[in-house]
C-alpha cells in the first residue's frame, strides 16, 4: 500500500524532471546546440498521440471490443504512407508561411482571414474537451485505484465530491500550471518550442518503457506467454467474440475509425504543432515515416494480452477494463511495477495536455482574441508600446481555461463513458478540419466560403450527433432526445439521422458530418469565385514546391522601416526585433540606416516574423495598421497564374528546340546529298577529263613512234606526222588550260581583274585575234561594232577570251562551203548585248542547252573528230555568269546557230539588271 | 530538391497495399475466431504481420526517396 502522499511526491519530482529537461532543452536551443534537430527525437514527439487512451484506453477499448482499437493507430500508418503527398507538403508550406497552428493554417490558406481562424479555433477547443477531459479522468482514476486497490467501490468518484475534494479538480490544475510553464514563459520571435519537444520525447520514451514493462509482465510473469494466455481465453466462451470483427457494423466501425486516425493525425491541433510547427528539419519526417508507426505497432503489441489477462483474472467483473495496466500488476503483488505504470500513465496525459493546450492557447491568442482585439478600434491597441504580456496574458489564461472546461466535461459528462469513446468524439471534431486542409493544399480553387460552410455543417452535424446526445446521456438533457428525437420526431434522432441505423455512433456522426463538410465545401466552391488574395494564397500553398520562393513583389504598400521596426519590437522586444533586421539586412544587402522607405519585400518580411509569432491573420491586421497597403492589380495576380503556367512554357520551348533540331537534321541531310552529288560530278569529270586527254596523247604517241619506228617514211609524210604531233600537242595543251581555268572557276578561287571598260575596243581585240582564222578557213566575217559603247564592269582578257572562243566556235561550225558568220554588238537600256550568228547547221533546241556543260561536244563523236575541248562554251557560261550577265543560244533565222551574251552597263543597280536583261534578250 | 524518379508511383502503390491489406476483402478472409497460429488467434497475427510488412516497404520508399534525391 502506498501512501497518497509519496505517490503525489513522486509525481511532482518527475514532471520537475520532465521541466527540467525542457529548460535544459531551451538552452540548448539559445546557444545554438538544439538538443530536438534530429530524427528520432522527431519521431518520438510525434508519438504524443498515443495518450492515456492508448495506455489505459486501449485496453478497455479491447476488453469491450477486440480488435476494434487497432484502426486507430493503423490510421497514421496509412496517412503516414502517403508521407511524399501530404505531411511533407503541409510542413513545406507552413515553414514558408510561418505558420504556427492549424487555424493559422486554414486561414493563410484561404486569404488570411479572421473568420475562418475564428471559427477553427471555436471548433478545436469545443472539440478537445472531451481529449483534455479523457486525461484528468484517466489521471485521477489511475491515482485512485493506486492508492485504494483492492478497494475497487473506492475508485468511483462520484459527481457528488465537491471540487475541492476531487482529484482530477488538482491534476487539472497541476497540468495548465505545467503547460503554463513550459511553453508561455516567454514570448519568442520563433513558433518553436525546442524544449518542450525534448521533454515530449522523453515522455514518449517513458510511456513506451511503463507500458511494455506491465504487457511483459502480464504476459511471461502471469501468464506462460502468448500462447498460454491466448489459449486459456479462448476456452471462455464469453471471450471468443472479442477474436474476430463482428460482422455487419463491425466493419462499418472498423473503416470509419481507420478514416478517423487518418485524419486524426494531421487535424489534431497537437499532432499538427509536433508534426507540423515543431518540425525543425523537413528531412527529419523521412525517418519519422516509419518510426512513428512502428512505435504504435510496439505499443499495441501487449494491449490484447493485458485486456484478456485482466478479463480472465477479474473474471467477476467490478474492475474497470480502463484499469488494468494499474490493476494487474497491483493484483499481482508488483507495487513498483504498479507505480512505474502510474508514471507511464501520467507521461502519457501531461504530454498531451502540455502539447494540445500549447497549441490551443497559440490559436486562441493569434486566432481569435488578437484579431478581434486589435480590430476594436477603441483599445488602440495597434499603438500600444508593449504587446508581448498581453499575449502572454491571453495565452496563460486560455491554458487554463482550456483545462477548466476539460474538467467541467469531465464532471458533466466523463462519468457515463469509457476512455476510448470519450477520445472519439474529440477525433471526430478534429476530422472537421480535414476537407478544408486537404482540399487547400491539392485544389486550387477551394474558395474561403467553401471552407467556411464545410467546418460550420460539419460542426453542427458533429454537436448534434455527438456532443448534445452526451449531454442527454449524462441526464443535463432530457434522454427522450435520444431516444425519440428532438420534439418527438424519430427522423431526427441524433443517433439515427434520417434513419441512419445499424452503425455505432462515432461511425454514425462521421459519415454525416464528414459527408455535409465535404459537400458544403466542394459544392460553395464550385458557386463563388476566389478574391485576389485567395487566388495568391491558394497558388502559394498549392504549387509549394513549384519555384518555391516566397513571392514578396505581389503586394504593393508603402511604410518606413522605422514604423514596421517598431511594430515588430512591440512584440517580440527591441533586442530581439533588432536582431531579426540586422539578419534581414545582411542576407539582402540592405543598409538600414540609409534606408527609410520600406520596400514590399521589407513588408514581407516583417509580416512574416510577426506571423510566426501572433499569426498570420493578426499579423496582416498590424501590418496593415502601418502600412498603406494597396491590392494587387489584375497584372499581379495574372503574373502569379503565370508562374503555374510556366511549366507549359517549358514544355512548348522543348517542342520548338526538338521542331529546330528536326529542320538542322533536314538540312544537314540535303547538305549531305547535295554533296554526295558533287562527289559524283567529280568522278564523272575526272574520268571524262582522262579520256578526253586520251584522244589527243594516243594520237601524239602513235605518230610519234611510227616516227621512230620507221626509218624509210618520207619527208612529206614526217612534216605531215610532225604537223599533226605539234597540232595535237597545242590542243592538249589547250585542253588542260581550260581545265584548270575552269576548275578554279568553279572553286572561286579565279584571279579576277575587275575595270569598267569601255568593250568596244575590247571586242576589237577579238575580232582582230582570229581575223587570221578567218582568212585561212575563207570565212566571210561581217561585224557590227559601235564605236563607243557604255563602260561594263569586267576582267578584260577574259572577255577578249569570250569573244574569241565564240568567234572560232563560229567559224568551226559554219557552212563548209561559202561560211559566214555575224558578229554584232550594241547595247540598249543599260545592256552590252553582242551576239555572233553562223550559217551552219544550227543546233536543235535540246543542244542548245547541252553545249555549256562540260565536254559535252554536239554531234556523232563517233564519226566526227573532235573539233574542240568541250570546255570552250562552260568556260563562257561561267566568265559572263561572273559579269552578272547571261549567255544563250537561240536558232538563227535561215538556219544555224545565234549566240548571244549580255552583260550590265556600270551604273546599273545589280539586281534590276535580270529584268532588264530578258527584256533585251526579247 | 529534385525529385527522386518514380517516387509518387512508389509511395501510392504502398499506400494502396496498406489500404487493401486493412480491408474488407482480405480481413473477412483471415476473420476467424477458431483458427490460432502457435496459440495465438490468426487474425491477431495477420493484422501485425501486414502492419510490420508495411512499415517495412514505407521505410523503402524514404530509402528511395533518399537515395536519389539528396
Amino acid at each position: 500500500m502506498l501512501s497518497a502522499w509519496f505517490v503525489v511526491l513522486i509525481a511532482i519530482a518527475y514532471l520537475s524532471l520532465l521541466f527540467a529537461i525542457a529548460y535544459y532543452g531551451d538552452k540548448r536551443a539559445k546557444q545554438g546546440r538544439s538538443l530536438i534537430r534530429n530524427p528520432y527525437i522527431y519521431a518520438l514527439s510525434l508519438a504524443v498521440y498515443a495518450t492515456s487512451w492508448t495506455f489505459y484506453g486501449s485496453v478497455g477499448r479491447a476488453a469491450s471490443d477486440g480488435v476494434n482499437f487497432l484502426p486507430i493507430y493503423i490510421g497514421p500508418t496509412l496517412a503516414f504512407a502517403l508521407w511524399w503527398f501530404v505531411p511533407r507538403k503541409i510542413i513545406r508550406i507552413s515553414k514558408a508561411n510561418r505558420i504556427t497552428s492549424i487555424a493559422d493554417f486554414i486561414a493563410s490558406r484561404y486569404g488570411k482571414t479572421m473568420l475562418l481562424g475564428g471559427l477553427v479555433t471555436v471548433i478545436a477547443v469545443v472539440g478537445i474537451m472531451p481529449y483534455i477531459s479523457l486525461q484528468l479522468k484517466a489521471v485521477s482514476t489511475s491515482f485512485t485505484v493506486l492508492l485504494s486497490y483492492p478497494d475497487i467501490a473506492a475508485t468511483a468518484t462520484t459527481r457528488s465530491t465537491p471540487p475541492l475534494r476531487d482529484t482530477a479538480f488538482y491534476v487539472a490544475l497541476a497540468m495548465a500550471t505545467f503547460a503554463i510553464l513550459f511553453g508561455t514563459r516567454h514570448i519568442d520571435a520563433t513558433e518553436h518550442h525546442e524544449g518542450m519537444v525534448a521533454a515530449i520525447a522523453f515522455e514518449s520514451l517513458v510511456k513506451l518503457l511503463a507500458f511494455l514493462a506491465v504487457g511483459l509482465f502480464v504476459t511471461f510473469g502471469l501468464y506462460d506467454g502468448f500462447g498460454d494466455l491466448f489459449s486459456r481465453a479462448l476456452a471462455e466462451p464469453d471471450l471468443v467474440p472479442l477474436f474476430s470483427i463482428t460482422a455487419g457494423g463491425g466493419y462499418v466501425e472498423w473503416m470509419t475509425l481507420t478514416l478517423l486516425a487518418m485524419t486524426a493525425i494531421i487535424c489534431l491541433p497537437r499532432q499538427f504543432q509536433v508534426m507540423v510547427v515543431e518540425n525543425t528539419d523537413e528531412r527529419h519526417l523521412e525517418k519519422a515515416v516509419w518510426l512513428f508507426p512502428l512505435y504504435l505497432l510496439v505499443i499495441n503489441i501487449f494491449v490484447l494480452p493485458i485486456a484478456f489477462g485482466g478479463l480472465l483474472r477479474f473474471a467477476g467483473g467490478g474492475v474497470d477494463p480502463d484499469t488494468f495496466v494499474l490493476t494487474l500488476p497491483l493484483a499481482g503483488g508488483q507495487t513498483w511495477l504498479a507505480l512505474f505504470a502510474f508514471i507511464g500513465g501520467l507521461s502519457a496525459a501531461t504530454g498531451m495536455v502540455i502539447v494540445a493546450s500549447i497549441a490551443i492557447s497559440t490559436m486562441v491568442c493569434n486566432d481569435l482574441v488578437m484579431p478581434i482585439l486589435l480590430r476594436i478600434p477603441g483599445l488602440r491597441l495597434t499603438e500600444h508600446q508593449d504587446l508581448s504580456t498581453l499575449l502572454l496574458a491571453i495565452r496563460r489564461l486560455t491554458i487554463v481555461s482550456v483545462l477548466l472546461l476539460g474538467y467541467l466535461y469531465t464532471r458533466l459528462i466523463g462519468e457515463s463513458y469509457a476512455l476510448v469513446a470519450i477520445g472519439l468524439v474529440s477525433f471526430a471534431a478534429a476530422a472537421q478540419f480535414a476537407p478544408a486542409i486537404i482540399g487547400g493544399i491539392f485544389w486550387k480553387n477551394a474558395t474561403r466560403r467553401g471552407a467556411l460552410s464545410g467546418l460550420l455543417a460539419g460542426f453542427a452535424v458533429w454537436t448534434y450527433t455527438l456532443l448534445l446526445p452526451a449531454f442527454a446521456r449524462s441526464g443535463w438533457l432530457s434522454i427522450s432526445f435520444v431516444e425519440q428525437g428532438p420534439f418527438g420526431i424519430a427522423t431526427l434522432k441524433p443517433y439515427e439521422l434520417f434513419g441512419l441505423t445499424g452503425i455505432d455512433e462515432i461511425s454514425h456522426a462521421v459519415i454525416w458530418s464528414l459527408m455535409l463538410n465535404i459537400g458544403c465545401y466542394i459544392g460553395v466552391s464550385l458557386a463563388g469565385a476566389q478574391s485576389a488574395i485567395e487566388r495568391v494564397q491558394a497558388l502559394l500553398f498549392v504549387d509549394v514546391f513549384r519555384g518555391g520562393a516566397w513571392r514578396s513583389h505581389i503586394w504593393q504598400g508603402s511604410a518606413t522601416v522605422g514604423d514596421l521596426r517598431s511594430l515588430v519590437a512591440r512584440l517580440v522586444g527591441p533586442p530581439r526585433a533588432d536582431q531579426v533586421f540586422a539578419r534581414y539586412a545582411r542576407t539582402r544587402g540592405v543598409d538600414l540606416a540609409a534606408t527609410v522607405a520600406a520596400d514590399a519585400g521589407f513588408i514581407q518580411f516583417a509580416e512574416r516574423e510577426l506571423a510566426g509569432t501572433i499569426g498570420a491573420a493578426s499579423a496582416r491586421v498590424l501590418v496593415a495598421s502601418v502600412v498603406e497597403e494597396e491590392p494587387p492589380s489584375i497584372d499581379e495576380v495574372m503574373e502569379m497564374l503565370d508562374e503555374t503556367s510556366q511549366v507549359i512554357e517549358y514544355s512548348r520551348r522543348l517542342e520548338e528546340k526538338s521542331r529546330q533540331l528536326e529542320a538542322a537534321t533536314r538540312e544537314l541531310r540535303a547538305v549531305n546529298a547535295r554533296l554526295k552529288e558533287v562527289d559524283r560530278l567529280k568522278d564523272d569529270f575526272i574520268s571524262t577529263v582522262s579520256h578526253e586527254l586520251r584522244t589527243p596523247l594516243t594520237l601524239i604517241r602513235s605518230f610519234g613512234e611510227i616516227l621512230a619506228d620507221r626509218a624509210d617514211i618520207d619527208d612529206h609524210q614526217r612534216a605531215e606526222f610532225l604537223g599533226i604531233i605539234v597540232r595535237e600537242s597545242k590542243r592538249l595543251t589547250r585542253l588542260i588550260d581550260q581545265v584548270l581555268d575552269l576548275a578554279k572557276m568553279e572553286a572561286g578561287r579565279m584571279e579576277w581583274r575587275l575595270d569598267e571598260v569601255d568593250p568596244s575596243p575590247v571586242l576589237g581585240e577579238a575580232l582582230a585575234a582570229t581575223s587570221g582564222l578567218f582568212k585561212e578557213r575563207g570565212v566571210a566575217l561581217d561585224v557590227t561594232l559601235p564605236e563607243r559603247l557604255p563602260a561594263v564592269r569586267v576582267d578584260r582578257d577574259r572577255l577578249v577570251q569570250v569573244a574569241v572562243n565564240l568567234l572560232s566556235n563560229a567559224v568551226k561550225f559554219c557552212a563548209a562551203a561559202d561560211g559566214r558568220v555575224w558578229f554584232e554588238a550594241g547595247a540598249r537600256r543599260g545592256i552590252l548585248w553582242v551576239t555572233v550568228r553562223d550559217n551552219g547547221r544550227g543546233l536543235s533546241e535540246s543542244e542548245r542547252e547541252v553545249v555549256f556543260e562540260r565536254f559535252r561536244q554536239v554531234g556523232d563523236t563517233l564519226t566526227d573528230k573532235p573539233r574542240g575541248t568541250g570546255l570552250g562554251l562552260p568556260i563562257c557560261r561561267q566568265i559572263i555568269a561572273y559579269f552578272g550577265g547571261r549567255i544563250w543560244i537561240e536558232a538563227a533565222p535561215g538556219g544555224g546557230a545565234l549566240v548571244s551574251f549580255t552583260i550590265p552597263c556600270v551604273g546599273l543597280a545589280r539586281d534590276d539588271a535580270p529584268d532588264k536583261e530578258r527584256r533585251a534578250a526579247e | 530538391m529534385k525529385e527522386p524518379r518514380g517516387i509518387r508511383d512508389r509511395i501510392v502503390a504502398v499506400f494502396l497495399l496498406g489500404a487493401l491489406l486493412f480491408n474488407l476483402p482480405l480481413l473477412v478472409i483471415f476473420n476467424d475466431a477458431a483458427a490460432a497460429v502457435f496459440g495465438i488467434p490468426l487474425l491477431y497475427v495477420y493484422l501485425f504481420a501486414a502492419w510490420i510488412g508495411l512499415i517495412a516497404l514505407m521505410a523503402l520508399t524514404t530509402r528511395h526517396a533518399r537515395s536519389d534525391g539528396g
